[in-house]
């Protein structure tokens, strides 16, 4: 059994501790908007805050995740208004397929937190995720737009 | 663990006139016995492809899938533009393989792969809208006891002009759904499109920013179990034994079962319990005669088929040998090209239920009547006791079209556990070997130059797998796989751009054990490698520009020399290129497109490759919404360079030695050029756009890699030689 708070709830979730906190949030907590893409943390498409920091969750066990605040991209959003990096990817149109641009937003929302106004290098530094529909384009001008709104 | 009903049961699904009777017992009141076909909510279907609600909402129906291409929010632009109706207003809906079998393929085909999407159903689903509205019309007419000559659409409202009288499609749609359908109503003329051709919005954005999309993966149904699969590493390969007991008494594993002749399954409660027991499983397979089969005997295979005498001819005029025979100056090359995997960021995955009576299943497909065959085959059950729904797609890139094996193993899986449903999720390494991989293909060019350095012969032999082979015999003409030489073809949808006084397109058909498929492109990817690399090492050999040489031979050939012509001008060919940048082009016709590359880089070190821009044309015909056709552009060109870079599928003992992204790379964005499109449709044709642009990419920065360097290379992917991209 541990806790987890996901969202600023509480969750109580039976799993063994070593279970990737990936799939705590998806099978547990139900919260499927987190993807499985590759289970070795190359692909980002599972990425979440924890304590304000990207991190890629599906080699992250629920043991290490217990007392901290965890955010989903369903917890981006505050009350009903979109994140400016939710705002900017709809405004620019970013997904194609769609599966990895939780884990990439998420991402990129940690990102702008720690550069508020983010160069190119910063970006190529700090956003690794793979997408295969190839939306990189879309997603750096859409970074930019999110700075500066 | 949490269920909640899926998202899927809250759409308005569609049921055909025979669940008319049950319309009536829920209340709806149908007049006079008119057959009114009626969608779920009971609102009435004017006809198979559009639903209209009181409220004025247009729900308009969708056969192709959508898997992130655009061609969910470009059919509804072309249903809508004949409709007349209010673009905000529309919403759209998948109908279900099942009721395309009952309806007897109302809605025509449903499968969406070789950019067909758009290209091959543009007329009958305008028409579908077109027809709509008229019956909208006369309806307003008939209750206003006007000529409907009288009266017009526009935005969902329609106007008796001398009366000024107005009402709106939601008011009129229960009247029009009584009427008989007209026969063969006009289509608008292209020039009078308002909808066609603009950059409208996405239907689909939102829900994919706010993790609320569905996928596959994420499905939920009451009381399911979750399961994955290993199915025998090397291919044509079977289960010998397993031991079940050494993982029953695991956390939540509820059965292990053997699925078909190859595959083992763990279901537990959920599928992490699934795959830690699944990997804890000890198996033992039959590896069959496959067993020893690596890269190279493969590559062996594929050689010797180089200077076969026995080939499949596609496209010749004039006499090669001789011209090649009597040429002052020969070049020769030889290519080759790996077997790569679609890597979809969404696992392979289904959703099956199986009871005797009925079995379901719920997948991402890009082939719903596909799955649909599927699952009847794999249940053993009449047709009119399977359904499928159709799930969003997290990636299809042809994975998804034509096989569904995953559906399979989740049918024979759930007919195992009857009334109970199972949801089969590939772990990456599953999905990683057990593909159907972009074929193996070598290619021997042989070119012959006049004195003046004209091209008087080309003879350019492929020696490799035929899909079609593998998958539809049925369209094997002679046994000749047309197929393969895509964008080389004489004429038609992949004609090849130059004319050649000597020619011979030819193919030494060479089958593997590893199963082909159709990779984004198709064959394009190589062929447009093998081609317009050699093109411009024969411009070379002739000591003329690469553009110029190419221009010579294409005099009659002028779409493919408009997109040419195109990224040349726009990227500055021929005039300085910024220091220490260097240029390469490409083009092709592929899949009814033309289109045309320039690549610009730049490399340090001998080998870190910068790709700076790109810039791409593409002639389509019609360009249904540009702002999606240049998210198809960009897109393509990451497929298409990480495949040029880093992917390849190598095979030792039989199986597939890449397993997840670390032995199997994909472009990150700061590998990212900037692409530069010129969407150009010239009128009259319709081309298709998620794939042709794909196979200019690579040989536009391998041409370009040659400036920069002196080097060709003519085996992939540039990793196997040190060559990466920065």
């Amino acid at each position: 059994m541990a806790r987890l708070t996901i969202n600023g709830k509480t969750h109580e979730v039976n799993v063994s501790p070593t279970t990737p906190l990936l799939w705590a949030i998806r099978e547990q907590v139900g919260l499927t908007g987190t993807k499985y893409g590759c289970g070795i943390a190359q692909c980002g498409s599972c990425t979440v805050h924890i304590d304000g920091a990207a991190v890629r969750s599906c080699i992250v066990p629920v043991a290490a995740a217990e007392g901290k605040k965890i955010t989903t991209i369903e917890g981006l959003a505050s009350g009903g208004t979109l994140h400016k990096v939710q705002k900017a990817w709809v405004d620019h149109e970013v997904p194609q397929c769609g599966y990895c641009q939780a884990g990439m937003i998420m991402a990129v929302a940690a990102l702008l937190k720690d550069k508020p106004k983010p160069t190119d290098a910063d970006i190529n530094a700090g956003i690794t995720n793979i997408c295969r529909c190839g939306t990189f384009q879309q997603v750096r001008e859409a970074i930019h737009a999110a700075a500066k709104a | 663990m949490i269920t909640k009903t899926p998202k899927i049961n809250r759409r308005s699904f569609v049921i055909g006139s025979a669940a008319v009777g049950a319309g009536l017992a829920l209340g709806l009141k149908i007049p006079f016995g008119a057959s009114v076909v009626r969608a779920q909510d009971g609102s009435p279907e004017i006809n198979a492809w559009v639903v209209i609600r009181p409220d004025d909402t247009v729900v308009i129906r969708i056969a192709r899938s959508e898997m992130g291409q655009g061609t969910l929010t470009g059919l509804a632009q072309m249903v809508c533009e004949e409709l007349e109706c209010d673009w905000s207003k529309v919403t759209t809906e998948y109908p279900t393989p099942g009721q395309s079998v009952a309806r007897k393929r109302a809605w025509g085909d449903f499968s969406t792969g070789g950019s067909r999407g758009i290209r091959m159903s543009h007329e009958y689903v305008r028409q579908g809208g077109a027809t709509a509205r008229v019956m909208l019309v006369q309806a307003a007419a008939d209750a206003w006891g006007v000529p409907a000559s009288e009266c017009s659409a526009a935005n969902s409202v329609i106007t008796h002009k001398p009366s000024g009288r107005t009402t709106t499609y939601g008011k009129v749609a229960e009247a029009a759904a009584k009427l008989t359908p007209p026969a063969n109503v006009a289509l608008k003329d292209p020039k009078d499109w308002k909808l066609i051709g603009k950059s409208v919005k996405r239907l689909d954005t939102m829900p994919k920013v706010t993790g609320a999309q569905v996928y596959g993966a994420d499905l939920k149904l009451p009381g399911m179990l979750n399961a994955t699969i290993k199915d025998c590493p090397v291919f044509g390969g079977k289960v010998k034994s397993f031991e079940a007991a050494k993982v029953t008494g695991m956390p939540g594993v509820r059965h292990v079962v053997q699925v078909g002749e190859s595959g083992v399954a763990v279901v537990a409660d959920t599928w992490w319990q699934a795959k830690t027991a699944l990997d804890a499983l000890p198996i033992v397979w039959d590896e069959g005669p496959n067993a020893k089969v690596s890269s190279a005997t493969i590559a062996d295979m594929l050689k010797a088929g180089l200077d076969a005498d026995q080939a499949f001819v596609r496209n010749q005029n004039g006499d090669v040998k001789a011209a090649i025979a009597a040429a002052p100056k020969k070049v020769e090359a030889v290519y080759a090209y790996p077997f790569q995997n679609h890597a979809t960021m969404e696992p392979m995955n289904a959703t099956a239920k199986y009871t005797p009576d009925r079995c379901e299943v719920w997948v991402p497909t890009q082939n719903g009547e596909a799955a649909f065959a599927a699952t009847v085959a794999a249940s053993g059950l009449p047709a009119d006791k399977c359904e499928v729904y159709k799930i969003n797609l997290g990636g299809g890139f042809g994975r998804r079209g034509a096989f569904h094996d995953y559906v399979t193993q989740a049918v024979l899986i759930a007919k195992q556990i009857p009334g109970t449903p199972v949801k089969l999720l590939w772990s990456r390494e599953e999905d990683m070997t057990h593909g159907r991989y972009h074929p193996v293909m070598q290619a021997k060019l042989t070119g012959a130059l006049d004195a003046s350095g004209n091209l008087t012969g080309l003879h350019l032999r492929l020696s490799g797998q035929s899909i079609l082979t593998a998958v539809f015999p049925q369209f094997l003409q002679d046994g000749r796989d047309n197929l393969v030489f895509q964008g080389l073809d004489p004429d038609g949808d992949f004609a090849f751009g130059y004319s050649v006084p000597n020619l011979r397109i030819d193919h030494a058909m060479r089958n593997t054990h590893v199963p082909p498929g159709f990779w984004r492109g198709v064959n394009i990817n190589q062929n447009a490698i093998f081609l317009e690399c050699f093109m411009d090492e024969l411009a070379h050999a002739a000591g003329q520009d690469a553009l110029e040489f190419r221009r010579k031979l294409m005099a009659k050939h002028p779409k493919h020399l408009a997109v040419l012509n195109a990224v040349a001008d726009r990227a500055g060919w021929g005039k300085p290129a910024p220091q220490g940048v260097y240029r390469g082009l490409a083009h092709m016709k592929a899949f009814a497109s033309y289109v045309a590359a320039c690549a610009e880089i730049s490399v340090s070190g001998g080998d870190k490759v910068k790709v700076h821009r790109i810039v791409c044309a593409t002639d389509s015909g019609y360009a249904v919404n540009p702002a999606q056709i240049e998210r198809q552009i960009a897109g393509s060109f990451v497929y298409g360079l990480s495949a040029l870079f880093e992917q390849e599928c190598t095979v030792k003992d039989g199986r597939i030695e890449q397993t997840n992204f670390h032995n199997y790379g994909s472009m990150r964005i700061a590998q990212m050029p900037k692409v530069e499109s010129i969407i150009m449709p010239s009128g009259g044709f319709w081309g298709g756009v998620g794939e042709p642009t794909i196979c200019v990419a690579a040989p536009a920065v391998l041409n370009a890699f040659f400036a920069a360097t002196g080097k060709r290379i003519r085996t992939f992917p540039l990793k196997n030689h040190g060559v990466t991209m920065v």
